[in-house]
């Protein structure tokens, strides 16, 4: 039986979380003693692994601030984090207060840190769930309260879907939420990955070994893999790339590990029917 | 600040945003980290300079870089070391000793600032993080205890019966729904283990599956089951039993959910009992009998036996008829009564199959004897009269018996020849038990088959005529020969007229069967005729008795004949002693009608029958055929039965004495046709003259070929 959902076992702080190792990799506090061992293990054998993580946070915000521009004013945050610094409503709300946004995580603790950092703000909402399945958080009050489906909605994925295995299928996953989107909607997704030529450094296997095994497994995934997941969007220019090659806001973040970087980006846009 | 003093400031924050960027997250783009990064350079050159000097602005710089998430390990370190290494040659003031010690205080106090800040901050988030672990157990709890509360009072609640028990099946916890169906409290139900709940008619399977349970080998399942009440009445349920795993998939808990439905359960049986039984005399009807022969069918081993004993009361219709439908119900609800008074026992079974048909199953019997018995009984049984509304009714029943070992038929089968064997004691005389006989049941098979297809065998040609001739003993003339019918059977090959003449009577197909017969005959005889003039034998043709009381015999005859162009007196009519005697006016006349027509009657068989003669006297008949049985007694050479003899000679004064002709039949032997001769009869017919043919066989005869 899998245990549920609410129960207290989950809160083990022995046990290292995607969000607060992330939180740590990130240069934040909101983080206990086993999540710093792996961030700063990992880190040790791989130190370029924290611009691969900065570069997904960077990215979160060039996509918001894209959309932004192009008069998105509904964000669903699907898994979500820990806010630390640069969040989803932070960076939209600066530029239209009206601004609705709904996160949703899995971990019990980053729901509640999103909570309490938001108490007040009317137009956020936090939901405690799976995006596993998109029919939950679609129905969900969070979503039904903030959230006008007739009028285009961005989906962020960022940094989230490698933690769905081929097996959780997260291509329909995704396809659960494009259903129900107005056309004119976004989807944005960071995805760790490789293309089929790049040849994984031998210190990512490593690290990537350590993290699988003492925080959770990821899945990687290639080019056409991580395309596929915008069946039914229309790519926005320049379509699928590495993550730091997406929209720079200047040359030198591209750099010479823009080839190489293990990651790739892309913004869909729903077909008008 | 002068423009040197600037463009240097401009060019060090560059450096200094290259050096931290990358060492965590900052919401900004590049451009902003280095616009933000310079206004905290020119702070910093405007502190260096500034008069009187203060180091305050050094813990602003660091406290706002951390306040921009400059926070990664190696920020402070990188600044510090830029600082010194590269601001004041940026700026133009290298080796400047002033500047060197003010640019010295001011790192001082950003690193305080900075490390101050970045503690602050750090023990903001980790409190923070804190509290939302706080506040996520909060929530989590609150949900465990609302979903516990929520189960605790579905368990309360329940309707449903619930009981948890430990996996060596001692009773933990049941619910009032299940103290209420059992009639137990907690405290006593803790006492049970689960295996005490073991009723006697539990299936088998029932605990069966408990031990594969327990044993961790299957989740849950389903039984029916009963439970004894603590007052002792019984309850029926529906159970089902799950298994609970703890985290290691062990075996830890069993919960069993009960369903009462001990009322369905009653319901059922009594609609059950009701489609299943005869309501006026209470005992199984038709369905639930062949639902058991079924059984005992299905279950069958190799040897096992069964009988049948299918009984219908004799005479039953004229009981209702005369005495109403109340009365014969009652008859019936007494004669059930007597059945099964007469019949109980194990693998014994009286049912009603309807109106007044019962019928008896006796299940492993040992042979015929033991059905036999039962229908004796049964007779015995029924022999006293029955009391009625003040009438005395005499009953009796016919019983068809079945008896026999299983393997081999089918129930079917076993209805089937017991309904037959019924019918058997009825057409046998009622009152009486008939045994089924597989060779009569053939038999009748067979007529059955060949009645059946007699109306097609005449269509096709299957019958003919063969001729037997009629001898005049004086002189060994043939004077005339009978017509007899045979039926070349596809199936059954050359059948005589005994197999099929009662049959066709019996159909009524003679008629037209003996209408064919006498055409052939007739036309047969029109070609002697011709052929040898005044020498040409007369046909004698059999008459049923059916025939002879058809209407239309008269017609048909001269029909015939006018058609055959026969003159009436080449054609005689035999009919049996039976069908002239016992018969009312109108055969007579229709003889006598032949008779004056020219047809020669002959009595067929004489002296088997029984005749009034003084009637014969008055009867249009010219011939009598005394019949082949006393001829026995006169075939031996040396010897005759002076009996037969006297017979014999009698009949044949008889016959002269009423101007008749005397034809023997059977005629087999010389000494036979020399004493026949002897006592004075005219005609012989029989082997000793010549057998049965074609007509052929006559022509040869009449042209002494042979
Ligand atoms: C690597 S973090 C990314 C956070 C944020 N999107 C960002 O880019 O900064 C991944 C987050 O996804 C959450 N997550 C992983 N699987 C999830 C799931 N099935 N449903 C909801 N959240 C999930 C984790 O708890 C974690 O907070």
């Amino acid at each position: 039986m899998e245990r549920p959902n609410w129960a207290p076992g989950d809160i083990d702080l022995e046990r290292p979380s995607v969000a607060r190792v992330y939180d740590y990799w990130l240069g934040g506090a909101h983080n206990f003693a086993a999540d710093r061992a792996v961030g700063q293990k990992t880190l040790e054998i791989m130190p370029e692994l924290r611009g691969v993580v900065l570069n997904h946070r960077a990215f979160l915000r060039r996509a918001v601030r894209h959309l932004l521009g192009r008069g998105v004013r509904q964000f669903l945050d699907l898994g979500s984090g820990i806010p630390t610094v640069g969040n989803v409503h932070e960076i939209a709300q600066a530029a239209d207060p009206e601004a609705r946004i709904v996160y949703v995580d899995l971990d019990p603790v980053a729901v509640a840190h999103s909570l309490s950092l938001l108490g007040g703000n009317d137009h956020v909402s936090v939901l405690h769930a799976d995006v596993r399945d998109p029919a939950g958080v679609l129905a969900s009050d969070e979503v039904d309260k903030q959230l006008d489906f007739d009028e285009p909605v961005a989906v962020l994925m960022i940094a989230l879907l490698h933690f769905v295995p081929d097996e959780e299928d997260p291509w329909a996953v995704v396809g659960g939420y494009r259903d129900r989107l107005a056309p004119g909607s976004f989807l944005a997704v960071s995805h760790a990955g490789y293309d089929e030529t790049d040849v994984e450094t031998d210190a990512s296997v490593r690290a990537r070994r350590i993290y699988d095994r003492s925080v959770t497994r990821m899945t990687f995934r290639n080019r056409a893999e991580f395309t596929r997941l915008f069946d039914g969007f229309t790519l926005v220019e320049p379509g699928v790339v590495r993550v730091p090659a997406w929209h720079p806001e200047s040359p030198a973040d591209v750099e010479e590990s823009g080839e190489r970087f293990p990651g790739f980006a892309a913004l869909g846009r729903k077909a008008q029917r | 600040m002068s423009p040197a003093v600037l463009a240097g400031a401009e060019v060090f924050a560059r450096s200094w945003a290259t050096a931290v960027i990358g060492s965590s997250y900052v919401p900004m783009t590049r451009a902003e980290v280095a616009q933000h990064l310079q206004d905290l350079t020119e702070r910093l050159v405007e502190a260096l300079f500034a008069t009187p000097f203060r180091t305050a602005p050094g813990h602003e710089i660091g406290s706002r870089l951390v306040d921009a998430h400059f926070t990664g390990t190696d920020t402070l370190g990188r600044t510090v070391q830029l600082l010194g290494d590269d601001l004041l040659v940026e700026l133009g003031f290298p080796g400047d000793a002033r500047l060197t010690s003010r640019l010295a205080a001011l790192q001082g106090a950003l690193a305080a600032g900075y490390a101050r800040a970045l503690r602050e901050r750090t023990l903001a988030e980790q409190e923070a993080i804190r509290a939302a672990v706080l506040d996520a157990r909060d929530q989590a709890e609150s949900m465990l205890r609302a979903s516990e509360a929520r189960f605790r009072a579905m368990f309360t609640e329940a309707a449903i019966g619930i009981g948890i028990a430990a996996i060596d099946g001692r009773i933990l916890d049941v619910n009032q729904a299940l103290q209420d169906m059992l009639g137990f409290s907690v405290e006593e139900m803790r006492q049970y283990n689960v295996r005490d709940l073991m009723h006697p008619e539990d299936a088998g399977s029932v605990w069966r599956l408990y031990d594969q349970l327990i044993a961790g080998e299957c989740d849950h399942y389903r039984a029916e089951k009963r439970f004894h009440r603590a007052d002792g009445e019984q309850v029926w349920t529906h159970l089902t039993l799950s298994l609970v795993r703890d985290d290691h998939g062990e075996p830890q808990y069993q919960v069993a959910m009960i369903e009462d439905v001990t009322d369905r359960h009653l319901l059922q049986n009594r609609l059950r009992y009701q489609a299943l039984h005869d309501p006026l005399t209470g005992l199984p009807n038709r369905a639930l009998f062949l639902e058991r022969l079924g059984r005992v069918f299905n279950n069958r081993a190799k040897h096992v036996r069964a009988g049948l004993c299918y009984l219908d009361l004799d005479g039953f219709k004229v009981i209702n008829d005369s005495l109403g439908h109340d009365t014969g119900d009652q008859l019936l609800v007494e004669v059930g009564r007597r059945l099964d008074h007469s019949v109980s026992g194990e693998g014994k079974l009286v049912a009603r199959m309807g109106g007044d048909e019962f019928v008896i199953l006796v299940e492993g019997s040992s042979g015929e004897q033991d059905i036999v018995d039962v229908a004796d009984r049964v007779l015995t049984e029924l022999e006293a009269p029955i009391r009625i509304a003040g009438h005395e009714l005499s009953v009796s029943a016919s019983i068809g018996i079945v008896e026999r070992q299983l393997s081999g038929t089918t129930s079917a089968d076993m209805m089937r020849d017991a309904d037959i064997t019924l019918y058997w004691a009825k057409a046998d005389g009622k009152a009486r038990w008939a045994l089924y006989d597989p060779e009569r049941n053939a038999r009748e098979v067979a007529r059955f088959t060949l009645s059946a297809t007699m109306p097609r065998a005449l269509e096709r040609g299957e019958f003919y005529v063969e001729y037997q001739p009629l001898v005049r003993l004086e002189d060994s003339t043939v004077t005339g020969v009978e017509a007899l019918v045979r039926w070349q059977h596809p199936e059954f090959g050359r059948l005589a007229p005994d197999r099929f003449i009662e049959l066709a009577e019996e159909t009524g197909l003679i008629v037209p069967l003996g209408r064919w017969v006498l055409r052939k005959a007739c036309e047969e005889a029109r070609r002697w005729l011709e052929e040898f003039g005044d020498a040409a034998p007369f046909v004698s043709v059999n008459l049923a008795v059916r025939q002879s009381r058809d209407p239309e015999l008269v017609r048909d005859v001269k029909r015939i004949l006018d058609e055959c162009a026969l003159p009436p007196h080449h054609l005689q009519l035999e009919l049996t002693e039976s069908a002239i005697m016992g018969t009312a006016d109108e055969p007579l006349e229709a003889l006598r009608a032949l008779c004056d027509m020219g047809v020669r009657i002959a009595i067929d068989d004489f002296g088997t029958g029984y005749s009034n003669l003084a009637y014969l006297k008055h009867l249009p008949v010219h011939e009598l055929k005394i019949a082949g049985s006393f001829m026995e007694g006169l075939r031996a050479e040396n010897e005759e039965d002076p009996v037969d003899a006297q017979i014999v000679a009698t009949l044949v004064q008889l016959a002269h004495a009423l101007s008749l002709g005397v034809t023997a039949e059977g005629v087999e032997t010389p000494a036979q046709a020399a004493r026949l001769l002897r006592l004075g009869c005219d005609t012989g017919q029989g082997w000793f003259f010549a057998r049965p043919g074609p007509p052929e066989n006559i022509d040869s005869l009449l042209r002494g070929d042979l």
